[in-house]
């Protein structure tokens, strides 16, 4: 159990990672804004795999928690900064 | 007494919500929730000086499982400082949008802006930090990107994007120091915080994305279009208070939560960023060819200042000669946000009236605008430090931690500096006069010119005369 524990909190690690690089060297911003949910997305991984807690005992609720209030944010985020993009596009073109 | 807490965060929600349901009669309801939330403001800094600490644990639930509100003297003095900032700029805008459609758009936001400012200033716990942090942000993009053209929306993109990556990054730090600690109650963790990998590790993360927030040098590449292309009151409160609350957010980490962890070191290269800071800042602002640019880049020079503080105050023993440092560090950062708050209001003012922010043009700007252009001058009173003004007690403060932690090297870059910020003010008042006749009443247009009036002169004379009690309310601390 302890491998497989180790193996999801280490996969958030490199999603994290991957998505940071890829913010980080993307030009596109579209691409820029998933590279930021990926991002998010391995985060919420390693917050999901501090909530363990063993195969018997019940998991920790509190990094449950943040994981689902941070998914409401970056939703959020996401939809603001599309409707920026989209905008934008929209006024480039009529130019 | 301890319902202030609760208020200050609840009345401007309740008042966006108000404004955004009746978008006819938002003004007004802006204007009241502002006096009110100012108010409160005022009640919470009197609160804190005569009981101490504030706590308030929203539904009774005890900090660690719920919300904990808390206010310390330096909560509480940001706190108001950015209500007398909010309350100036709101009256302010309620003129500056009066014949504009975005009006009903930009209310709502507003008072949004200043529920997370005031969440954020207010909260005791990280996680709840990472939250504030991000409304704030998105309210600020929002705000920015008010103004519509390609330039506002490319600049609020940026913002937007940078401001992600930086809450991303302080996220995942926050997940380093819960796994480490098991909590993120930040009273308890600046007890349990201990040096080794774990704190190291948090620290950078959560400090990386609050540098980048706070646009720091060589980070603040996304600040100048941004606060430069947004409409006056907004740039007003993002050059103000918006980098001031994630600066805010690193001292509490770096002075409180992880004193004891930190790396002189890395205190030291902090020093360095605001240094280049300073030097870089001041001198593309004496470049800028509009004041909106000027004023930007004198927020990513003002900014460099309050990071020369940490490594004095790392290098400095607990007692006396600290605790006057700390207290300088607090008195230039609200000198900073009342004064560069009031010139980008005024600013705004010369953009309206003449139809455009060009330095060289503003030939008789003086004559037509003569208590706007008094209000530049007390802004700049400020910005370079000059007496009476509260900027000039924190320069004395941060000159006088160098020279008794012999760390000479800051005190040239000080020096440069504040010549250089001379010269980018007298640029502006140099090309503002003219040679017309002076109108009989300096006062032109009553409602617009008042805010900044009040905003500089607040930050020249109220916290040069009366900035005592900054140092007693930073003795009431967690």
């Amino acid at each position: 159990m302890l491998t497989a524990h180790w193996l999801y909190g280490l996969s958030g690690c490199l999603i994290m990672a991957l998505g940071l690089r890829a913010v980080l060297l993307n030009d596109s911003l579209l691409q820029r804004i998933i590279a930021l949910n990926v991002m998010g997305t391995g985060v919420f991984m390693i917050l999901i795999t501090i909530a363990y807690r063993g195969p018997d005992a019940t998991p920790d609720p509190i990094p449950h928690a943040l994981v689902l209030t941070g998914i409401v944010v970056a939703v959020s985020a996401t939809a603001l900064a599309l409707t920026l993009i989209r905008r934008l596009t929209e006024e480039q073109d009529s130019d | 007494m301890i319902d202030i807490l609760i208020w200050l965060v609840a009345l401007p929600l309740a008042g966006a919500l108000a404004a955004l349901l009746l978008p006819r009669y938002a003004t007004a309801i802006v204007i009241s929730t502002a006096i009110a939330t100012s108010i409160s403001a005022a009640a919470l800094l009197y609160a804190v000086a005569t009981h101490g600490v504030m706590l308030y644990e929203i539904g009774g639930w005890p900090a660690g499982l719920g919300i904990a509100l808390r206010a310390d003297g330096l909560a509480a003095l940001l706190l108001t400082m950015s209500a007398l900032v909010l309350l100036a700029s709101s009256i302010y805008a309620g003129a500056y949008f009066r014949e504009n459609l975005l009006r009903s758009r930009f209310w709502p936001l507003w008072l949004l802006l200043w529920t997370a400012l005031n969440a954020l200033l207010l909260s005791g716990d990280l996680f709840n930090l990472y939250v504030t942090l991000e409304l704030l942000g998105l309210s600020a993009v929002a705000l920015a990107s008010l103004a519509g053209k390609t330039a506002a929306m490319q600049a609020a993109l940026r913002y937007l994007l940078v401001g992600l990556l930086g809450s991303m990054l302080f996220l995942a730090g926050v997940t380093l120091i819960y796994a480490g600690y098991g909590t993120l109650d930040m009273a308890t963790l600046s007890r349990v915080v201990a040096a080794g990998p774990i704190a190291w590790s948090a620290l950078a993360l959560m400090t990386v994305g609050l540098l980048l927030k706070t646009a720091l040098f060589p980070l603040h590449f996304w600040l100048p279009p941004a606060h430069a292309s947004a409409p006056a009151p907004v740039s007003a409160v993002l050059s103000a208070l918006v980098v001031k609350a994630t600066f805010y957010l690193v001292m509490r980490l770096w002075l409180d939560i992880f004193s004891e962890v930190v790396i002189p070191q890395v205190a030291s290269l902090l020093g360095i960023l605001g240094a280049a800071a300073v030097l870089w800042g001041s001198w593309q602002a004496l470049r800028a060819e509009r004041l909106k640019l000027l004023a930007a880049y004198s927020t990513v020079a003002q900014l460099g200042y309050l990071f020369l503080f940490f490594p004095l105050l790392q290098a400095l023993p607990a007692g006396a000669a600290r605790d006057a440092a700390m207290g300088g560090l607090v008195i230039l950062a609200l000198s900073h946000g009342l004064a560069k708050s009031g010139l980008f209001l005024a600013i705004g003012i010369i953009q309206q009236r003449s139809g455009h922010d060009t330095i060289r043009d503003l030939d008789g700007t003086a004559q037509r605008l003569p208590a706007t252009t008094f209000a530049i001058a007390l802004s700049g009173t400020a910005l370079i430090g000059l007496p009476p003004s509260g900027a000039f007690l924190g320069k004395w403060h941060l000159l006088s931690a160098a020279f008794s932690a012999g760390q000479w090297l800051w005190i040239i870059v000080i020096m440069i500096g504040t010549l250089l910020a001379a010269a980018y003010t007298f640029r502006v008042l140099g090309h503002a006069f003219g040679q017309q006749p002076y109108p009989r009443h300096p006062v032109t247009i009553a409602i617009e010119e008042w805010p900044a009036l009040i905003l500089t002169a607040f930050a020249t004379i109220g916290l040069g005369l009366a900035g005592a009690p900054v140092w007693q309310l930073l003795k009431v601390s967690l």
